[in-house]
């Protein structure tokens, strides 16, 4: 059985993570197809951006190896991952605080995308324009909202060109109004073909996108498959919401 | 109406066009000026020639690649201990100055390796401890004979006033040459990875920049800059003494153009640079007022317009005479949808 045969193009085997005697990973076995939209739960602490910033290249791994299309990429940094397509968005935004927000999305699009000229200003305009920014574009990043950061976030991910999207809370502390937008703009993203990997605490949200939820606890998988099955699972409940379901 | 796609990047304007038109018209003016210029302006101008050379090097790598380094007289001293080595083993002097520079930008190389591992304060300090190694080495070498120095005596081979004239040429090349180079480079899409490093390196490694390859390149060419600039500084004064050229003073000196021109923005270097050379002919024979002069500036600029002086012009003005940057130009009235680009006005 090939990676490829079954159609994973991302997955990971026995992935430990340790900061010093403090375990966040503790044996993460995950895979994702291609196409797929996997939503990621789980309370505070359970190492989910961790795993996020590990299939990144973010942070080496303690122990374990990861694949993409077949091809071991634990030694990989983060560069190279996101030129091979894996792209990351930061839970707390990390602009280029100097730079325009075009000019953004305009580095994603030559280092990540490895597009030239045109094709480099065509993607940042594309990426830009999805994620409803064409008014800001011209605007220097230092001077936006949490909000306009966060969607920032998004447009220089799409900028690089990914064929995995890892997002990190990209969702927290919206409206209603701005969260369904933001759902109509990954779910597009996602009937374009793109495999998406998407952590977040607002669990309504992030159940319009995902196919398949996986629950963290304490650096483990706890639970992994249809949604409503895992936000159903006993063990979710009482990690996840403390038990205290009413 | 000419079908027009309504989104576009602009690079150039009216006013930048014209700005760049009058610089090189300026060149132009200034390579002739020893045919109608004094002794002592050419020699004064030369002096500020170097001087700008110092500050967009910095600038460079300060203000653009976030790259604060204090120990930029390394490189100041070693282009010039370059050129009294080349000059002795009877490479023609002025070449010696250039290959100097050269030879000490492919030694910035492995430098950058090991320096471009510490961040902030310590790249910052490290820097200033390669400039005391250096200079302890250069110290060592029999040619140089420790403090007492040596002179580039080849330099003597020439009359004084053609001497005067091939230096302020070279010097005049050097200046337009680097900030050139340093223009196309910061325009370029390297060139906006640059300034991604400087404002946040683990987000630019995550959009696929490659931090520590991009930082070399900014690293070795502000070190060639710099010796350049200390090969030219020894053709000016044609005494090499070690503690002159390793003193931490040039970099003292860099960071007060710079602060006071505006870091990170093109311009306001070249303007620092200008004033600084200013402030010295008039104020510099007042002693040590004239340093506790300068301390002041600088620290009253840090704390009231941390920006600088084109960067207070930048933001109240929007002035760009030498714009890197990238801006989006979206025709309104044309008809959305289509997200086709054309780059306008590019050279």
């Amino acid at each position: 059985m090939t990676a490829e045969s079954n159609g994973v193009v991302l997955s990971t085997s026995g992935i430990h993570k340790r900061f010093n005697a403090l375990v966040v990973l503790d044996a993460i076995d995950f895979s994702l197809r291609s196409h797929e939209a996997v939503g990621i739960v789980g309370p505070n602490g359970a190492g989910k951006t961790t795993l996020l910033s590990v299939l990144a290249g973010a942070h080496p791994p303690t122990s374990g190896t990861i694949h993409f299309r077949g091809a071991d990429v634990t030694g990989l940094p983060a560069s190279e991952r996101c030129r091979l397509g894996i792209v990351r968005t930061h839970q707390i935004p990390q602009p280029f605080s100097g730079m325009t927000v075009f000019e953004n999305v305009f580095v994603a699009a030559t280092n990540g995308g490895q597009l030239h000229r045109e094709a480099a200003h065509a993607r940042a305009i594309e990426a830009i324009s999805l994620c409803g920014m064409m008014r800001l574009a011209n605007r220097r990043a230092e001077t936006l909202g949490l909000l306009d950061r966060k969607r920032l976030e998004l447009a220089r991910a799409l900028g690089a060109n990914p064929s995995v999207l890892l997002l990190d809370e990209i969702g927290g502390g919206l409206t209603d109004g701005e969260a369904s937008e933001l759902v109509a703009t990954i779910r597009q993203l996602h009937a374009s073909g793109l495999a998406i990997v998407w952590i977040e605490h607002i669990v309504h949200i992030l159940l319009q996108v995902a196919e398949r939820l996986i629950c963290m606890d304490a650096g483990r998988i706890i639970a992994d498959g249809e949604p409503r099955a895992v936000m159903a699972d006993n063990a979710v409940i009482s990690a996840y919401l403390g038990g205290s379901v009413h | 109406m000419s079908r027009q796609s309504p989104i576009r990047v602009v690079r150039w304007s009216g006013l930048s066009i014209g700005s760049v038109a009058v610089a090189v018209a300026l060149t132009i003016l200034l390579a002739a000026g020893p045919l109608f210029l004094g002794a002592n302006a050419i020699d004064k101008l030369t002096t500020l020639f170097i001087y700008v050379i110092l500050a967009v090097t910095w600038n460079a790598l300060a203000g653009y690649g976030g790259l604060v380094s204090i120990g930029q007289q390394a490189f100041f001293g070693l282009g010039a201990y370059g050129a009294v080595r080349l000059a002795d083993a009877g490479v023609s002097v002025y070449p010696a100055l250039v290959l100097a520079a050269v030879l000490v930008g492919l030694i910035a190389w492995p430098i950058s390796v090991f320096m471009l591992r510490l961040k902030a304060g310590e790249f910052a300090i490290g820097m200033w401890v390669v400039a005391a190694l250096a200079h302890l080495l250069v110290n060592l070498d029999n040619l140089v004979r420790g403090e007492t120095g040596t002179s580039l005596i080849a330099l003597n081979a020439y009359a004084a006033e053609t001497r005067h004239a091939l230096t302020y040429w070279t010097a005049l090349g050097a200046m337009v040459g680097l900030i050139g180079i340093l223009f196309a480079l910061l325009r370029s899409p390297l060139g906006a990875a640059i300034q991604a490093i400087r404002d946040n390196e683990d987000a630019a490694a995550s959009v696929g920049v490659r931090v520590m390859r991009t930082k070399q390149i900014i690293f070795v060419l502000a070190a060639f800059g710099v010796a350049l600039a200390g090969a030219l500084w020894l053709a000016t004064t044609i005494t090499f003494q070690p503690r002159t050229y390793f003193s931490v003073q040039w970099t003292a000196y860099m960071i007060f153009m710079v602060l006071v021109g505006g870091l990170g923005t093109f311009e306001g270097p070249i303007l620092g640079a200008i004033l600084f050379f200013a402030i010295e002919a008039w104020f510099g024979a007042t002693g040590v007022w004239y340093l506790v002069g300068l301390g002041a500036a600088a620290l009253l600029f840090a704390l009231f317009l941390p920006k600088g002086l084109w960067g207070w012009v930048d933001q109240r003005l929007g002035l760009r005479l030498l714009p890197v940057g990238r801006w989006l130009k979206i025709d309104e009235t044309a008809p959305m949808g289509t997200s086709k680009s054309t780059e306008s006005g590019s050279t």
